[in-house]
């Protein structure tokens, strides 16, 4: 019964979009919130009948119908279910629901309300689907259908002028990634026959794939997990896509769609591993970004961006994960992080809330006692992502940096390492700049400050809570070998190949190394935001250059409008100047006038006299019998 | 007994004059008339062919011809009527209206 799973929000979002006009708010709100949780309670439900299942008769798979039949290619509209597959589904249906549930009192007064639970439910039908597929096109389909969703959502105030542009930037720095993409599917497809992964992984395991092929493919696959998971160099769209609601950003753009591009390269593990140069490449892009984003979140006034930013940034420790062949440490992280980010993202929303929609850190600040709930459950999530030792977040980046020590990539180690200080420092300075401190909150806004109502708070504290416990089963392996309850739920996915073993005294030392560099971060913070404030401007003012760059963003935006898009804008400009105005307009309004001028020339005949009709008519008799008779 | 090339000499003469009288007539009754008579010398001519050739094919045509002729009759009169309505006239030159 697993494959009715992506069923429920998929109906709910048709119902909505077909009769949501005429339904109640009330029911819009129930039925797009229980549709969710019924994925949610049938993913519960199939997990743990995964858990009876012998690894040997993995993964499910309920094939529908043949949906694409062409030739010797078939591709079925087939739903598989598998521990990778699970674990995504609980997240995407579990995180989804709270979501959903958070929604209903974030945009209650909104007068979009109905649309937004249509596209919301859509996506998560979509990104079921994304997950679930059997085959890579199938995947493909739910791929392309988050990135539809994500375009509707980040521009859902579509009346304002930025977040209309926001939209389109996701969408067509998405187009890029996805080109990567197909063209890598085609190549399966072509070496394959088939894009079931079942059949793939046999090929590959069957020794059909050579490395030059499995490292062409994996490549083209990893550029369509860029553009989706927003790595360098197509990052650009995220921290943009903040214009639309906070909802989304927390359930797309941190828990769930963004993190697509991890699931597609453990999906493909195999391929990655066979490649090796491949795995390199996933691992160099996400240690570099995880530490470019990180150093891009540090100046950021806008609450919602600097954790745009770090989003950015985790993703990357993901595909470090990824990279150094810890598939099974990456996806752990994923699971992690959607939990504390999509609680970051909900707290940030909350305090937005409260302050009439203020995004601004620097008119923040002292919030600790007017907002009771939020306070605590944003700090759980900042200890989480900061790495502080018992939280989630700590051991999901342990066993990824570990992982890569004991690979012995010790260059992407000690970036890693550098991110995550950076990671605590900023995650500090927005607690303390938001919730510590003198207030600098407007007077206007000051007037209307309140607590989120409880469908916005309960969805923080389960949230906080699993922040708090979702690591305890991953555990490191100085707790036993058998600690890792997740790793090893994932082997029968995730083909550990060679895994180099650290002693245990190595395993603490990293341990310590890692706890110390998440406390020093936020001692830092704590120096330079609370202890004396005058610190960050004495920086500033030591180090303008530095500080220009990093607060422009390594004005990369600049630099990919002044090199892709101007020349684009630009080009067809001028190819509408000169080729379509020119030649194509030229060449129709050029028949129209040869028609009106050879009508006019010949007006002459048309005399409008019968008897010239009548003449021309016997002439016309004549000369035929003529030409008969001689 | 006629011999067969009176009969055609006839027709053409009457087709001839009606032809005339097509072109050198002004108003639309006379000119309508001439039609008439050119019509009826192509039924002389089929009927005479007809008789010579021994077969009733011609004669057929002909009935063909003059049921078609007042139906025509009666849609060309009933133009020219509301035609005269219109202009007070029934010349062939005063009508002008789809002069390009």
């Amino acid at each position: 019964m697993f494959w009715l799973i992506p069923l429920f929000p998929g109906a709910s979002a048709l119902i909505l979009a077909v009769f949501g006009k005429w339904l109640p708010k009330k029911a819009v709100s129930w039925q797009a919130c229980l549709s969710v949780f019924a994925s949610f309670v049938v993913s519960v439900i199939s997990f743990f009948g995964l858990l009876q299942i012998p690894a040997e008769s993995l993964p499910l798979v309920k094939t529908l119908f043949p949906w694409i039949q062409s030739g010797s290619f078939q591709a079925d509209l087939s739903l598989q279910l598998d521990p990778l597959s699970s674990i995504m589904t609980l997240v995407v249906s579990g995180v989804g629901f709270l979501i959903h549930v958070y929604s209903v009192g974030y945009m209650a007064h909104d007068k979009g309300y109905k649309r937004y639970f249509t596209y919301l439910n859509l996506f998560t039908f979509a990104m079921l689907i994304l997950v679930m597929g059997a085959n890579l096109v199938l995947m493909f389909v739910g791929w392309e259908g988050v990135g539809l969703c994500s375009y509707l959502l980040i521009g859902f105030w579509f009346e304002k002028h930025s977040a209309a542009n926001a939209g389109k930037k996701a969408f067509i720095v998405n187009r890029i990634g996805d080109a990567g993409f197909i063209l890598g599917i085609f190549f399966i497809l072509l070496v394959v026959g088939s894009g079931d992964f079942r059949a793939i992984n046999g090929a590959i395991q069957g020794g059909v794939v050579t490395q030059g092929m499995a490292t062409l493919i994996a490549l083209l696959l990893f550029v369509g997990a860029t553009g989706k998971s927003a790595q360098i160099p197509l990052y650009v769209w995220l921290p943009d896509a903040m214009e639309g609601p906070t909802p989304v950003s927390a359930l797309i753009h941190a828990a769930t769609m963004v993190t697509a591009g991890v699931y597609l390269v453990s999906r493909m593990n195999l391929l990655f591993t066979l490649s090796g140069v491949a795995g390199q490449v996933v691992g160099l892009i996400g240690a570099v970004t995880a530490i470019f984003a990180a150093t891009m979140a540090l100046t950021q006034n806008d609450i919602k961006r600097v954790l745009a930013y770090s989003t950015i940034s985790q993703i990357g420790y993901m595909f470090i994960g990824c990279g150094v062949g810890a598939y099974a440490a990456g996806m752990f992280h994923l699971y992690t992080h959607a939990f504390f980010k999509s609680l970051l993202f909900l707290a940030a929303g909350s305090v937005m809330h409260a302050l009439s929609g203020e995004l601004d850190m620097r008119k923040m600040g002292g919030l600790r006692k007017y907002l009771p709930l939020t306070y605590p459950t944003f700090l759980v999530g900042a200890i989480a992502i900061a790495g502080v030792p018992f939280l989630s977040g700590f051991f999901s980046k342990d066993a990824i940096l570990t992982r890569a020590f004991a690979q012995g990539q010790y260059f992407i180690w000690a970036l890693g390492l550098m991110g995550a200080v950076l990671t605590a420092f900023y995650m500090f300075r927005l607690v303390f700049l938001t919730f510590f401190g003198q207030e600098r909150i407007e007077q206007q806004a000051k007037e209307h400050l309140h607590e989120s109502p409880r469908v916005m708070t309960v969805p923080l504290v389960i949230l906080a809570f699993f922040a708090i416990v979702a690591g305890y089963v991953g555990l490191p392996v100085v707790f036993g070998e058998k600690a890792n309850l997740f790793g090893r739920f994932l082997e029968p996915v995730i083909h550990p190949g060679s895994e180099a073993h650290l002693g245990l005294s190595t395993e603490w030392m990293l341990i310590l190394i890692s706890v110390a560099v998440a406390l020093c971060g936020i001692y830092i913070a704590y120096v330079f935001y609370l202890k004396s404030p005058q610190t960050p401007h004495r920086v500033v003012a030591r180090f303008p250059f530095l500080y220009r760059v990093l607060h422009n963003k390594y004005y990369v935006d600049e630099a990919y409008n002044a090199v892709f898009v101007k020349p684009l804008v630009n080009g067809s400009r001028a190819v509408y100047d000169h080729f379509d105005l020119r030649v194509i307009d030229g060449a129709i309004d050029g028949t129209a006038a040869a028609a009106g001028f050879a009508g006019k020339a010949l007006s002459w005949l048309q005399s409008g006299l019968v008897k010239d009709y009548a003449l021309a008519f016997l002439l016309g008799v004549a000369l035929f019998l003529g030409f008969l008779l001689f | 007994m006629i011999p067969l090339g009176y009969f055609i000499g006839l027709s053409v003469l009457l087709f001839a004059l009606g032809v005339i009288a097509f072109f050198i007539k002004r108003d639309l009754m006379t000119m309508f008339m001439a039609v008439e008579v050119m019509l009826n010398a192509a039924n002389l001519a089929f009927v005479a062919l007809a008789k010579a050739a021994g077969s009733p094919a011609g004669q057929v045509i002909v009935f063909f011809v003059i049921t078609v002729a007042a139906a025509e009759a009666a849609v060309g009169l009933a133009i020219i009527l509301l035609v005269f309505r219109q202009k007070k006239s029934i010349k062939a030159e005063d009508m002008r209206l789809m002069k390009g």
